[in-house]
Parts: C-alpha cells; sequence; structure tokens
C-alpha cells in the first residue's frame, strides 16, 4: 500500500474530507477557510469555496453527490449545491442550516440530501432539516465538546454514535433524542469514533494513543488497538470494507493499519510530513485518503 | 437552589443509568464470533485486504487517463 495520488491545492492545514458516492469525488476543508472539492483520478480541482470563517473543521458530501455541508468557527453547518455553470457563484447559492453555540466540529448528511447531523463544541449534537433550516431533534448528554460522529450503517437502523472531549463515546436515537449506550474507556478526548461495516459495533480513536473496538450488542470494549511504541494520539479511524483492517491516522505524522481481529498492527504508513488529521475509506473500499496538517491529501491504494 | 439542581440532575444521572442498564446484552464470546464471521464473509469483496489487479484498480494507473 503507497500513496498513488497527492492532491495540493490548500493553503493550510487539511482540517476534514469526506468521499462523494461515486467513489471518486473528494471534498475537504482547510484552517485557511477554504473547501475544495477534487476528482481524485485526475487530481483536479473542480470546485472551491472560501468561508466567511477560517478553521473549516467540518466537511460532508451529501448523498446524491450534487451539494456539500461544511463548517466550524463560525458555529454554522451550510450547505453549498455544487454547480458547473461558470456563471453562478456557489456563494451566492449558500445556505445556513445549523446554528450552535461553539464550533462544528463535524457533520454527516443522513441517508438522503435533506437532513444534516451536527456535532459542535458546545457539548450537543443535532438534527436539522435542510430545506427550512429547522432543528429537528437535538441530542445532550456529553459531559464537554463533542468532536466526531458517525452514523450506522442503514440497514441497521436510526442510530449514530458520537465522542467527545470527556472520553466518552454515545450511542443515540435519532428518533428520540435519547443515549441507548455509552462508554467511557479511553483516557483522553475521544478524537474519532467509526461504525464497523455491519453496524454491531464501532472504532474509536483517541489522544490517549489507543483505538478500541466496541461492541454494541455486547455492550463493551472488545479491544484496544495499541502499542508502547505509539505514544501520539490517534486523530481519525476507518475501517476496510470487510471491517478486517482499521486505519488510523496518528498525530505523529503516520498511519497504522491494524488487524481489527488479532488486534495486531499489520503496516505503519509513512508520507504525511505533520500531523494526519482525517482519514476515510472510498465507498467501494478500493482506496483510503488522508488529510493532513502538511496542506495535502493523500490518497492510498 | 444549587442543593436541588444538583439533585434534579443526580435524578436525570440515575434514570439515564436505568435505561443504560436495562439494554438487552449479548456474550462478548457470541458478539466476537459473528464480527469475525461478517470479516470472512466479507474478506474476498474487500479491495484494501486482498489486493485488486492494477487493471481494476482506477488509483493503480502509472499512466494518466487522457480523454480526448
Amino acid at each position: 500500500m503507497k500513496t498513488r495520488r497527492t492532491l495540493k491545492g490548500h493553503g493550510n492545514k487539511v482540517l476534514c474530507m469526506d468521499w462523494c458516492k461515486d467513489k471518486r469525488r473528494i471534498v475537504s476543508s482547510s484552517q485557511d477557510g477554504k473547501v475544495i472539492v477534487w476528482d481524485s483520478f485526475t487530481t483536479n480541482k473542480e470546485h472551491a469555496v472560501t468561508m466567511p470563517c477560517t478553521w473549516v473543521m467540518a466537511c460532508a458530501y451529501a448523498p446524491s453527490g450534487c451539494a456539500i455541508a461544511c463548517g466550524g468557527l463560525d458555529n454554522k453547518c451550510s450547505v453549498y449545491p455544487l454547480t458547473f455553470d461558470k456563471n453562478e457563484s456557489m456563494a451566492a447559492k449558500k445556505k445556513s442550516v445549523a446554528m450552535h453555540t461553539n464550533y462544528l466540529s463535524a457533520c454527516s448528511f443522513t441517508n438522503s440530501d435533506m437532513q444534516i447531523l451536527t456535532a459542535s463544541g458546545d457539548g450537543t449534537c443535532a438534527l436539522w432539516d435542510v430545506e427550512s433550516g429547522q432543528l429537528l431533534q437535538s441530542f445532550h448528554g456529553h459531559g464537554a465538546d463533542v468532536l466526531c460522529l458517525d452514523l450506522a450503517p442503514s440497514e441497521t437502523g436510526n442510530t449514530f454514535v458520537s465522542g467527545g472531549c470527556d472520553k466518552k463515546s454515545m450511542v443515540w436515537d435519532m428518533r428520540s433524542g435519547q443515549c441507548v449506550q455509552a462508554f467511557e474507556t479511553h483516557e483522553s478526548d475521544v478524537n474519532s469514533v467509526r461504525y464497523y461495516p455491519s453496524g454491531d459495533a464501532f472504532a474509536s480513536g483517541s489522544d490517549d494513543a489507543t483505538c478500541r473496538l466496541y461492541d454494541l450488542r455486547a455492550d463493551r470494549e472488545v479491544a484496544i488497538y495499541s502499542k508502547e511504541s505509539i505514544i501520539f494520539g490517534a486523530s481519525s479511524v476507518d475501517f476496510s470494507l470487510s471491517g478486517r483492517l482499521l486505519f488510523a491516522g496518528y498525530n505523529d505524522y503516520t498511519i497504522n493499519v491494524w488487524d481489527v481481529l488479532k488486534g495486531a498492527r499489520v503496516s505503519i504508513l509513512f508520507g504525511h510530513e505533520n500531523r494526519v488529521s482525517t482519514l476515510r475509506v472510498s465507498p467501494d473500499g478500493t482506496a483510503f485518503c488522508s488529510g493532513s496538517w502538511d496542506h495535502t491529501l493523500r490518497v492510498w491504494a | 437552589m444549587s442543593a436541588t439542581n444538583n439533585v434534579a440532575q443526580a435524578r436525570k444521572l440515575v434514570e439515564q443509568l436505568r435505561i443504560e442498564a436495562g439494554v438487552q446484552r449479548v456474550k462478548v464470546s457470541k458478539a466476537s464470533s459473528e464480527l469475525m464471521s461478517y470479516c470472512e464473509q466479507h474478506a474476498r469483496n474487500d479491495p484494501l485486504l486482498v489486493g485488486v489487479p492494477a487493471s481494476e484498480n482506477p488509483f493503480k494507473d502509472k499512466k494518466p487517463c487522457v480523454i480526448l
């Protein structure tokens, strides 16, 4: 496995990225306020928007591929429809959807373009209707900033998991707003959570330099992925398509690949010249993309 | 005032804990064997695990695609 594409163009730290369902396009956001849509096959930039704030910490691609959502220090989540018409400015069509009382740390569309789930430094998560901007449900329970969230794979129903600075990962019922399960075994902030492909488990990466696997049906932690030599926090995790491999990006500039079932590290990938801040496997599992504070994104396969 | 707030907060916490304690649990041995079988079932389709030939992986092309 090695770097197959390097996407250069951001002027500052890359903070977040997401794949389009077409397995080819990528949206990424950066500290410099820019959000760029790339074609990962050719490395061309297809769209670029400048946000009115710096530190755009969250971005997401709509399931239809026709819009992107992003936000950060502006405390909002805004949706931009993607247009190829050169006469239309993307910024003109911007729609502000979510409003929090602190920074936006993560956002994700649900199964449709019509609803967005957000997580914020104000300690809450919220579900919004894109068209009207209305708050549909809010999720209270974290004792500190919520840093990440992930929606359950569609077959398994209406839940999502969130992780925060209170060291907890919490699983929520989207309809009732109720927290159904909570896990507190990490020793520091939970930076990233990701569901196992079957939806029965999820992994989390934390500043305590470990990644952990929690089984939802057994309601407990079932594996820890750590090594004495790894002392820097894990910022971002994702599973391969079958769930056998866990890719984790760390603050020591490396990406570690873990065997989920054996608990052992399979491989360590070098290439980034600064912290790896975000990592996602492509929808068809052929590659994964990592974004870093070194201003670049890399596609690995 | 703060005493009643604390009591109210503690009540909420106890309620939440009761809900969480009431969740149906499965034994880890069963749950983990199901995770393992999921992995095995889908391993063949996982490109990053088994590797796909360069001709099928769009990222492994050495020559850039040129659309004329």
